[in-house]
């Protein structure tokens, strides 16, 4: 089964301040073990939130925000896309996320939903949309 | 902490250390049997002490030290073997005892080479393929032996058996812990490679049983294959499987309908297909062609799967390459099987007559001749020829051919067509 594991941000992170070299070393080491025990299906960082934007849907009608956001710490840092045989494996891989700076660090667990657990709400044509979409990102990057 | 939660994260911790564990305690005994139960000493210490304690902060350096202990109590015991404790005394006095932190600079420098003999001794040429199966589950895979033979439904004393065996042939054959010397590797990885593979295949189209397919074993699979092509990050061969793997992995959903039954993959429903597997199979395969070295039968196949993951629609599908990608596996691996795959290739990219030729041709091959898919296949071409009688009769041969329930079913529905 498939955990998404996300890093949550804080205002220092998200103010733009780059992590250490020794704490990318670190993560570095982290990763290529999740790589090296066939764990990890993807994973990035993200850079801080005045990068990036919002979009509000009111009524249906989309309004743009422009980041950075407020409450950092609710913000995600970066994420990994684990592969493992249940929640306690992934939370046991969670664990060992490298986080030696004294300062808090959240990070969260969630199961990936696959297609069918969304059973009959999930359409053949709702699927078909996905994965054109999915199709169109692969070819065009 | 609960005992039902606890017992929950030890199976989580096992699953991550164990083969680090098995393999860095091989090292210290030189007896893999030894070295296996070593581990399940600790692994029993754990159950007994965390319900209490609490899971430590680094699980895999508390249950290395508890099987160290006992190693030592072991031999000990066996007072022959002073030789021994000196060995493992002066290990331990060089090893740091376990922190809060894990000491991932001592994982990295020897823990890679331990985990890389150990899947060679699994995979080892003294033993039969099921036992090299068995072995390689449980000590690289972390599986009990319960769970290694619910996958492969057999009796769970059978495989008990065969690892117990496999373990004595390993220490009667005074086979060392080593990497093969390259002169024999090429060899000993492909034997390494052909086990995961057979997992993985049990799992994918299961060969007995009511059900298609067994997930489990091919996420068990693939996460070997994962594992190894970063121990051997230079054989394209070992990036070749593993993007076989993926990419045949990412069709598993579309592969049965709702009831059960398989679903052809020119039938298949590709939005139901896995991109991120495609894609991470895809850049396997680039891993591979960037050793540049000739195409072995693993990152052959694997192209072959990715001309049709990367197909949006069967149309789509490069067949005229697929038929010259079986024509050059076919010279690597004189198989009729894989003369047959270049049979349909033939067929789809230039019309069925291109491929019944090369069919009636492997028909007269006594070693087909109780091959289910051969007459599945002929059947289908005839039907595109509109010889539906002749179709028929290979619908039902096949029928009566196949082990499996649900391939039955849908051969008869061909058959009744």
């Amino acid at each position: 089964m498939r955990f998404m594991v996300m890093i949550k941000s804080d205002e220092r992170a998200d103010s733009g301040v780059m992590p250490t070299e020794e704490e990318l070393t670190a993560m570095g080491r982290y990763n290529e073990e999740l790589v090296k025990a066939g764990v990890m299906l993807a994973g990035e960082g993200l850079h801080p939130s005045a990068k990036g934007a919002r979009v509000k849907f009111t009524d249906g009608k989309p309004t743009v925000i422009d980041g950075p956001f407020a409450e950092a710490k609710e913000l995600i840092a970066g994420f990994w896309l684990l592969d493992v045989k249940s929640k306690e494996e992934a939370i046991e891989w969670v664990k060992r996320v490298p986080c030696t700076d004294g300062a808090e660090v959240n990070i969260e667990i969630r199961q990936v939903f696959e297609a069918d657990d969304f059973g009959e709400a999930f359409t053949p044509e709702l699927r078909e949309q996905d994965a054109q979409l999915r199709l169109a990102e692969q070819n065009g990057s | 902490m609960p005992t039902l939660e606890t017992h929950r994260a030890i199976d989580a911790v096992w699953r991550i250390e164990s083969a680090r564990l098995i393999a860095g305690l091989t090292r210290m005994v030189h007896d893999v049997g030894l070295a296996e139960e070593l581990a399940q000493d600790a692994l029993v210490a754990a159950l007994e002490q965390w319900p209490e304690s609490g899971v430590p902060d680094n699980p895999g350096a508390w249950l290395m030290a508890i099987a160290k202990r006992r190693a030592i109590d072991q031999f000990r015991r066996r007072e022959t073997l002073d030789r021994k404790v000196t060995e493992i005394g002066r290990d331990l006095e060089t090893q740091e005892l376990p922190t809060a932190e894990p000491d991932f600079d001592a994982i990295h420098s020897n823990i890679s080479d331990d985990l890389l003999r150990l899947v060679f001794i699994s995979c080892h040429p003294v033993l039969s393929t099921e036992a090299r199966v068995a072995l390689t589950l449980r000590l690289l895979g972390g599986l009990t032996t319960e769970e290694i033979a619910r996958a492969f439904l057999t009796p769970e004393p059978t495989i008990a058996q065969r690892i117990v065996r496999a373990k004595k042939t390993l220490a009667q054959k005074k086979i060392p812990f080593e990497v093969p010397a390259a002169s024999e590797l090429g060899e000993r990885l492909a034997s390494v490679l052909e086990v995961v593979y057979l997992v993985f295949n049990e799992g994918y189209s299961a060969t007995g049983g009511e059900n298609w397919m067994r997930p489990a074993l091919c996420e068990d699979a693939m996460r070997l294959g994962r594992m190894l092509a970063e121990l051997v990050p230079k054989e394209p061969e070992a990036h070749g499987l593993i993007a076989l793997m993926e990419i045949q992995a990412s069709r598993s959903r579309a592969r049965t309908a709702p009831d059960g039954t398989p679903v052809l993959l020119n039938d298949q429903d590709r939005s139901r297909w896995d991109q991120l597997l495609i894609r991470r199979g895809l850049a396997a395969l680039e891993r591979a062609a960037a050793l540049e070295q000739p195409m072995g039968p693993y990152v052959l196949q694997a192209e072959i799967a990715a001309c049709h993951g990367r197909a949006r629609t069967p149309e789509d599908t490069d067949w005229p390459r697929i038929a010259a990608l079986y024509a050059r596996l076919v010279q690597l691996v004189p198989s009729p099987v894989i003369e047959l795959n270049r049979a349909v290739a033939l067929s789809m990219a230039f019309g069925p007559e291109a491929g019944l030729a090369i069919v009636d041709e492997l028909t007269e091959l006594p070693s087909l001749k109780s091959y289910h898919l051969l007459p599945s296949v002929r059947g289908d071409l005839l039907a595109k020829l509109g010889r539906r009688d002749e179709a028929r009769q290979e619908f039902e041969r096949a029928a009566s051919l196949t082990r499996n329930e649900r391939e039955r079913a849908l051969l008869m529905k061909r058959a009744a067509e």
